[in-house]
């Protein structure tokens, strides 16, 4: 991991990466959403709504998934102090919000014909829309560091805090009384037939395969401004 | 169903929310690290070629 730290090493990896990635997400969730959309029949209960399953779980996962990463890169830049883990952070805040934010407005779609309103007040919708805003939080705290020259550790401290929202997005519809079903795949089980599971788990797939191609770019993006700065910088001194 | 409302219309507006959604944010981090890494590429050349013409000049007799 130390040696993957370096921005050399980690440039000479995320060149062809990003690319590999994005494009393999590309195809794969796109292949998914397409199935999902024109292949797959009606649910018995939900009817063509189901449809909606193939974009909003995956968003979801992702939308959790990246305040996880987050949290365990902050965590290494604040015990190790790699700088890359604290760009792999904020490269990784961006994507979680816009993936958050498809996961609730795909989630009230879905909810205006099953359950005849746009939005309830219940344990799994309120924590997710506290982690969208905690998202938004994060991605102005890190600009503001970045941009007023204050100690990265602000926004690490703020991505590990943050995250005693992930455990309570996932038990929240086993604590509290929830129009939201209880999970419906967990380790090992699934309560999903192999018609919907299959499209299912290519979409994560593909979705997660675009989230790490977005979180690459983001990072060659942060490093190349860093870079750029340190080397104006020098220039203005002489 | 409620209402009378057709379920596709539902589906069709979840899917172009969350195909354009990441379609865009594919598109914007690309382009942004383009941009980024041009612009580095830039600023590298031109203290290259400033350091050489530094080097040029004390060189000179």
């Amino acid at each position: 991991m130390h040696g993957f730290a370096n921005p050399k090493r980690f440039l000479n990896i995320a060149r062809w990466l990003t690319t590999l990635l994005l494009v393999s997400g590309l195809v794969l969730a796109g292949g998914a959403l397409a199935w999902g959309f024109f292949m797959v029949p009606p649910d018995r209960l939900m009817g063509d709504t189901v449809r909606i399953l193939f974009l909003h779980v995956p968003a979801a996962w992702l939308g959790m998934g990246g305040w996880s990463a987050i949290a365990m890169s902050s965590l290494v830049f604040l015990v190790w102090r790699h700088p890359l883990a604290a760009l792999a952070a904020r490269g990784a805040a961006v994507p979680g919000m816009i993936f958050t934010a498809i996961c609730l407005v795909t989630g009230s779609i879905w909810g205006r014909p099953t359950w005849g309103t746009w939005w309830v007040w219940d344990g799994r919708l309120t924590s997710m829309l506290v982690l969208l805003f905690l998202y938004v939080g994060y991605i102005a705290l890190a600009q503001a560091v970045s941009r007023d020259g204050g100690s990265s550790r602000i926004p690490a401290i703020f991505g590990l805090v943050g995250a005693i929202n992930i455990p309570i997005i996932n038990r929240s519809v086993v604590w509290w009384n929830s129009l939201h079903q209880p999970a419906s795949i967990t380790m090992g089980k699934s309560a999903i037939d192999s018609t919907f599971l299959i499209p299912l788990l290519i979409a994560v797939a593909g979705f997660s395969l675009l989230f790490g191609g977005i979180v690459l770019a983001r990072m060659r993006t942060l490093l190349a401004d860093i870079q750029t700065e340190a080397r104006l910088r020098r220039k203005a001194m002489g | 169903m409620r209402e009378g409302l057709n379920q596709m219309d539902f589906v069709i507006a979840a899917y172009a929310i969350g195909v354009v959604g990441t379609l865009a944010m594919v598109v914007w981090a690309w382009l942004a690290m383009r941009k980024a890494e041009a612009r580095r590429d830039e600023t590298r050349r031109h203290e290259t070629r400033h350091n050489e013409a530094s080097l040029d000049e004390t060189r000179r007799p």
